[in-house]
């Protein structure tokens, strides 16, 4: 290696898949180069790589700088310009930057697709990515500016794929696991996703916003992808009417066939299953009894929170009625604290061509365009202008399942039009009553 | 090397321009079972950690063994993925949200020798390329953000400290001992590039010193007026500064008892670093959860206010996580994600079981919110 790194080398022991060794391995593969390759970019990229990120052990701080103006033709996002602040020492990664490649919905692959994409990286490339980057593209990391238009072309005309977001735009959407293969999934996650990300390309591509916007897809209320804590518009599936019970079943877990949580919890012994304690006492809303050997659910109470079908899932189902929850305003605590996301829609059936849901998107980011200040994220406009505006902006009724609980304080901005007489009044009117 | 030329002509970059094509579409890369059976599962089962089987109405069943990634991969690293896929699995796969790899097979007989194939490979220096687990009731893979490796404003390395903790709860990823799912990530900065603020345990780069001013360049780096806007809580504000050289420049001062030390200045401008070795370290907060199970979604919340870079392996930061974790273990009851049993035993109580220090930093005095986390009740534990 080029480089020494006495500290990096440190994290090549231990069980857990040491990243130090797999940039190694990259170094070595590049070096040999048994297949022959033309690499586009420094062959040491990947040396000069270990050796700035030993200084950052060294030093306590980072060696990158900020981002430069660079980015294909036509596009304001999908490159991020990378340049580090040691480029004598390390001129491999003096010119380093990102590339964000947009996952396939579910980010389900076949080796095929992969190699085609690594042939592409390896030879253009530092051969380094993130699987994935935590909005959810598969991230590249590491190349120069001559090579970005090159990959742009190669991936648009050879591997029929295109760039992800970056920038005050629509963010790469992504998704849970869904239909796919998952029985919790209330609607098809994959397919609103892919949609929703090939109908708003241009706001993906081309920056227009305030600031970042992200779409996320849970299937269920067990929210896998986490988008009620981050995405701007999350969109949770639901169901409207009853849970399907097979009674049968439910005797298979009371009498111990079946292990309760598809198995969770089989690292301890946790003693009998106890379908009072485990799932009736643990029911939030207390909708649910067992007796007589039944079990009932008074679905009208119940909120949906999976728990009593996460237990027992070969027993109960969710409902038939199946649609989605669209929650607003999700964003981590820059600036002014985290928000999580706010319910604005109950229940929307996810059917395609989604013309509703989309209806409440583009209501939303007209309003969030006109009135958004620069990089003020949709949660902090919400707060700055009130809930009531965003139900007035998406002509969405005011409901008591928008709420917690109502307001404590009395302070309503009524407005004019919403009192009687409006709010001019005559003074001399008053003081014939009120002398001064 | 020789330049090699996609067919892109810079003279002409419309020329056979494509754009705006999107992503492939996933249903090019379902597992033929996968693609039969969408919409129609029944139920599942974890079969032992790590692998897991789910029925369809068909009758059909797929099986999938997950195996830890580090979300920072190597093409290498990505081909040998495919090998095993390609040998074992039809050449399907996936990757979870989690940075996990999932292998499916199309029989329970598949199962064993992929999971022999899969725990056989190690990296040289000793460490599994493929840890078979991350199911239910145990502590997944760590989502985490970039750090040292690649990003401009990060107060710790991600990698680094991933793959310390990771080590540490090691065999917590192999089984599935936990009363809950337990999901530990790490963010770099207050940025935050993933939900760490609704996280079991998460582990949180901070920064400690106000930024250091570049007074001879900054007006010359930075649009003064953003980087003041830039500031949560008007921190900032215009100043002339006479150089060393007696010429005056504009530039910026900062009101260092205002700073919480949140980098969005440095975000606007260069010119106003505020990494440092001893100011920069680690948060730790716990508790939080996205998922709707039982209760509402949480925030986590700090408690340790400091731990400081430990480069290569954050010794202070994986022995809190493991602290908690054991008394999160022992403690809380079947199903109860930490943020419950933290509320339920209270948290005057969960600084006790945790053996850990409550400090003034941990009461919130950052805006109106904080009110709302002060004890307004007589009811507490001595």
């Amino acid at each position: 290696m080029k480089h020494k790194t006495p500290l990096l080398d440190q994290l090549e022991s231990g069980p857990w898949p040491s990243f130090v060794s797999d940039l190694k391995q990259e170094a070595e593969v590049r070096a040999k180069n048994v297949k022959g390759i033309e690499y586009q970019i420094p062959t040491d990229v990947c040396e000069d790589l270990l050796g700035i990120l030993e200084l950052s052990f060294k030093h306590g701080r980072t060696h990158w700088k900020h981002g430069g103006i660079v980015g294909v033709f036509g596009y304001g996002g999908g490159v991020i310009g990378r340049y580090c602040d040691q480029p004598e020492t390390f001129p491999g990664v003096a010119h380093f930057h990102t590339i964000r490649v947009s996952q396939p919905a579910g980010k389900f692959y076949t080796s095929a697709y992969l190699k085609q994409l690594c042939d592409l990286w390896e030879l253009r490339g530092s051969g380094i990515t993130n699987m994935h980057g935590s909005t959810g593209d598969i991230i590249w990391i590491g190349t120069t500016t001559p090579q970005i238009e090159e990959i742009f072309y190669e991936l648009t005309h050879n591997l029929n794929q295109d760039l992800g977001g970056s920038g005050s735009n629509l963010r790469t959407p992504s998704d849970c696991i869904g239909q796919a293969r998952c029985e919790y999934a209330c609607y098809d996650t994959q397919n609103l996703c892919h949609t929703l990300t090939n109908d708003y390309q241009d706001e993906l591509h081309r920056p227009a916003f305030p600031y970042k916007f992200k779409f996320k897809f849970d299937g269920c209320p067990n929210c896998c992808v986490a988008s009620i804590a981050r995405a701007d518009m999350s969109f949770i599936g639901t169901w409207h009417d009853d849970i399907r019970i097979d009674q049968k079943e439910v005797k298979g877990y009371v009498g111990g066939e079946y292990v309760p949580n598809a198995g969770a919890h089989s690292g301890r012994d946790w003693g009998k299953f106890d379908i009072q304690k485990e799932v009736i006492n643990l029911c939030p809303t207390g909708c649910m009894r067992f007796e007589g050997g039944k079990l009932e659910i008074n679905n009208r109470e119940c909120t949906r929170c999976m728990h009593c079908i996460n237990v027992m899932p070969r027993a109960l189902r969710i409902g038939n009625e199946r649609g989605l929850s669209i929650f607003v305003g999700a964003k981590a605590p820059i600036l002014d604290g985290a928000q999580m996301g706010s319910l604005l829609v109950p229940f929307v059936k996810a059917e395609e061509p989604y013309d509703e849901i989309k209806e409440v998107i583009e209501a939303v980011w007209d309003w969030w365009m006109e009135e958004g200040k620069n990089r003020e994220r949709l949660g902090e406009l919400i707060k700055r202008q009130g809930f009531q505006k965003l139900l007035e902006m998406t002509n969405i009724e005011p409901m008591p399942q928008h709420v917690k609980e109502p307001r404590s304080n009395p302070y309503i901005f009524w407005k004019e039009e919403e009192v009687e007489g409006g709010f001019s009044r005559d003074i001399n009117e008053f003081r014939k009553y009120h002398q001064r | 090397m020789a330049f090699i030329s996609s067919g892109y002509n810079k003279d002409k970059p419309m020329e056979d321009r494509i754009t705006d094509i999107g992503p492939r579409k996933y249903d090019e890369f379902y597992h033929p079972i996968i693609a039969k059976n969408k919409g129609k599962w029944l139920y599942h089962e974890i079969l032992e950690p790590g692998v897991l089987v789910h029925v369809s109405e068909t009758g059909d069943k797929i099986f999938t063994v997950r195996v830890g990634g580090c979300r920072l991969m190597s093409c290498t690293h990505i081909r040998e993925i495919c090998e095993i896929a390609d040998k074992h699995c039809g050449g399907y796969l996936r990757f979870t949200t989690r940075n996990n790899i999932e292998f499916f097979v199309d029989s329970q007989d598949k199962i064993a020798p992929l999971k022999k194939d899969l725990e056989s490979r190690k990296f040289a220096g000793g460490s599994f390329k493929f840890p078979v687990g991350g199911t239910g009731a145990g502590i997944t893979n760590i989502v985490h953000t970039q750090g040292w490796i690649h990003c401009h404003t990060p107060a710790t390395d991600a990698s680094g400290p991933v793959k310390s903790t990771m080590d540490v709860l090691f065999d917590d990823f192999k089984s599935m001992r936990m009363p809950a799912h337990l999901r530990v990530s790490l963010a770099c900065c207050l940025n935050m590039c993933g939900a760490v603020h609704c996280s079991d345990i998460a582990i949180l780069g901070y920064h400690r010193k106000p930024p250091i001013l570049d007074h001879e360049y900054l007006d010359k780096m930075c649009e003064i007026p953003l980087a003041i806007a830039a500031c949560p809580t008007a921190a900032i504000k215009p100043a002339k500064i006479e150089l060393p050289g007696g010429v005056k420049v504009n530039s910026v001062a900062v009101n260092n008892e205002r700073c919480m030390f949140c980098g969005n200045c440095y975000t606007m401008c260069p010119s106003m670093p505020l990494a440092d070795d001893v100011g920069d370290g680690i948060v730790i907060m716990a508790g939080g959860k996205v998922s709707n199970r039982i209760s509402a979604p949480k925030f986590s919340k700090v408690v340790v206010a400091f731990l400081p870079n430990e480069a290569p392996r954050w010794p202070q930061t994986t022995a809190v996580i493991k602290k908690m974790v054991e008394a999160y273990a022992k403690d809380a009851n079947k199903y109860e994600r930490l943020g419950e049993w933290a509320e339920r035993i209270g948290w005057e109580r969960f600084f006790e079981k945790c053996d850990l220090p409550f400090t003034h930093h941990l009461i919130d005095d950052f805006r109106d919110p904080a009110y709302f986390t002060w004890r307004q009740t007589t009811q507490f534990k001595f």
